[in-house]
């Protein structure tokens, strides 16, 4: 057998862990033995790159292959070590975006390599693919990942004329690959990446904040697709099954993720065009005027240690606090007293769904205490307290009444719903989705203003003492 | 079109059921996890990135094949080492059958980085 067969045979092995590796992933048991024979299936494959004569040819390449890869690994490795299990879905945002610029830029060099014989059309248009979808997963991800970060507005971003705008950068960038097609000009190619990566913006901008995971889903699913073209560039059957068992298994798990929200792909992307006037309606009435009720932490204490059934909603901000440990101390503690204690996980809860299943995994809150939405709302009628912890949108009740709110039609969980409802909260700041809720407002309501972890601690001793 | 071309259309076509089929029912508790692992997947472009640079000739190239690999290994490695991380969070689940088995944390199997 000659050389290349026997790098092809590597790279069928490699894509056969990736196989198995997807199918671990998707099981509690097998996933992080999953997570490492993909590693391990990735490590075989790139060393046996370097078996390639081509790879070795130049000495100067081959050590800039080096450096840069020493680069890489330099910086990725302490990133996502350090990176706080709160910051988890930026992370992926930009790992993510670095994957589609990486596609996007093999398919923009293999042209560059092919461009003086002028390739064939089906060369151009394989090329064409990886240029144009790369581009809007790599820019897509940045504004995700600022999104994300806070470094910019969580709320859609709308302007006049936003449809023509994108129309506009629609039918240029369609007229430019068409162009590229005809006449295998570099230029036009580099001109249809800079209005790709402009499309990858304006693509990303009007998405509100709590549907930022879906994109972050949808734009991974984008990279493979972005993978795969390039695999078909340089005839590489790996690249080819890697990049499209992750677009494919991509769009299913965005279409997953967005059933969860109760929502259409379609809506989830595109319902902030035209909304400007019904999002301001729904954040009319901000709560100066209105009146909340605030308590003690005694008097809330008091309520938790006699009631029969508390039902703890986790959020965000439970997460920012880094009070998973504290929760689960006072959910213990009521345990003990005899109190019915169990979680309602929003799927999304968190700013990706299952984020909250891994927080609190981390504090080892065992499992049968974690009841998922749609177990949850059954009970919360008969709850006596709804302890609703850095949580704001997934309770909102505007998803359920107010018609034209940007979380419309999203299910929550329904905390309303139950006897007394008492909120740990920051401020009075709105959540992520940038709109008020009515639930802050309601009679039964009861809010507990500071950092969750502080409020927590507060309540375990309240709870002791009562 | 040549025959090559049809061939990687085959092996396109039937990654992309075995992609659907092999994530058929996956409980959203590892909806992330999952997404994060298939991130890392993808970073195996990186092959596609060293190859490019084997033949690239010239400065403009050779700068666009040096950044590309240096996007893909932040690709790879990143994706793997964080997705490792989280499931980290998962290793004691088997252990908390019975209920007040919670604070006997024993350590988990500690896997090397990607």
């Amino acid at each position: 057998m000659t050389l290349n067969t026997w790098i092809d045979l590597v790279y069928l092995l490699a894509a056969v862990g990736f196989i198995m590796a997807l199918k671990g992933l998707s099981s509690p048991k097998h996933a992080r033995n999953g997570n490492l024979l993909a590693a391990a299936a990735a490590a075989l494959a790139v060393g046996f790159t370097f078996a390639y004569p081509s790879v070795r040819a130049h000495s100067l390449n081959l050590v800039l292959t080096l450096v840069a890869m020493a680069i890489g690994a330099a910086v990725a490795v302490p990133a996502a070590r350090k990176v706080k299990m709160t910051a988890m879905p930026q992370m992926v945002a930009i790992f993510n975006g670095v994957g589609g610029g990486a596609a996007a830029l093999v398919s923009i060099v293999v042209f560059l390599l092919e461009a003086p014989a002028k390739p064939a059309v089906y060369r151009i248009a394989e090329v064409l693919f990886g240029v144009l979808v790369g581009c809007v997963s790599f820019a897509g991800s940045a504004v995700a990942f600022a999104k994300l970060q806070e470094l910019m507005t969580g709320r859609p971003v709308t302007y006049p004329a936003q449809q023509v705008i994108n129309a506009i950068v629609a039918v240029a960038i369609v007229s430019l690959a068409v162009g590229t097609l005809v006449t295998g000009s570099v230029p036009l190619l580099v001109a249809t990446a800079l209005l790709s990566l402009v499309l990858g913006v304006i693509f990303v901008l009007p998405i509100g904040g709590a549907d930022v995971p879906v994109l972050i889903s949808l734009l991974n699913s984008f990279t493979g697709l972005a993978v795969a073209a390039s695999g078909f560039t340089l005839d590489n059957n790996l690249l080819i099954i890697a990049g499209t068992l992750v677009g494919a298994s991509g769009i299913l798990l965005t279409r997953m993720m967005s059933k969860a929200m109760g929502r259409s792909l379609a809506n989830v992307l595109f319902s902030a065009f035209g909304s400007v006037v019904t999002a301001a309606a729904g954040a009319d009435g901000t709560g100066e005027s209105r009146s909340v009720r605030s308590g003690t932490p005694e008097d809330i204490g008091v309520l938790l240690a006699y009631a029969r059934k508390v039902v703890i909603i986790p959020g965000y901000g439970l997460a920012v606090a880094q009070a998973q440990h504290t929760v689960r101390e006072l959910a213990d503690l009521l345990m003990e007293r005899g109190v019915e204690v169990f979680y309602a996980i929003h799927p999304v809860a968190g700013r990706m769904p299952g984020h909250m299943n891994v927080l609190l995994a981390e504090a080892n809150v065992p499992y049968d205490q974690l009841k998922e939405m749609d177990e949850a709302n059954p009970e919360m009628a008969t709850a006596d307290v709804a302890l609703v912890v850095g949580a704001n949108d997934t309770v909102n009740p505007a998803a359920k009444n107010t018609v034209g709110s940007p979380i419309y039609g999203m299910p929550i969980i329904n905390a309303d719903e139950a006897e007394n409802i008492v909120f740990l909260k920051r401020s009075m700041r709105p959540g992520f989705a940038g709109i008020d809720n009515e639930l802050l407002f309601d009679d039964k309501t009861t809010l507990l203003f500071g950092d969750a972890k502080d409020t927590l601690t507060k309540l375990v001793t309240a709870v002791k003492d009562a | 079109m040549s025959t090559g071309i049809l061939e990687f259309l085959t092996v396109f076509v039937l990654a992309g059921f075995v992609g659907v089929e092999v994530i058929n029912a996956v409980p959203s508790i590892l909806h992330t996890p999952l997404m994060s692992g298939s991130n890392a997947i993808h970073g195996i472009v990186l092959v596609g990135t060293i190859l490019i640079m084997g033949s690239s000739h010239g400065a403009v190239q050779i700068t666009l094949a040096f950044f590309a690999v240096l996007l893909a290994t932040l690709n790879i490695v990143g994706g793997f080492v964080v997705t490792d991380r989280m499931l980290e969070m998962f290793k004691t689940k088997p252990a908390e059958r019975s209920k007040k088995a919670a604070d006997s944390t024993g350590d988990g199997p500690t896997g090397g980085a990607a």
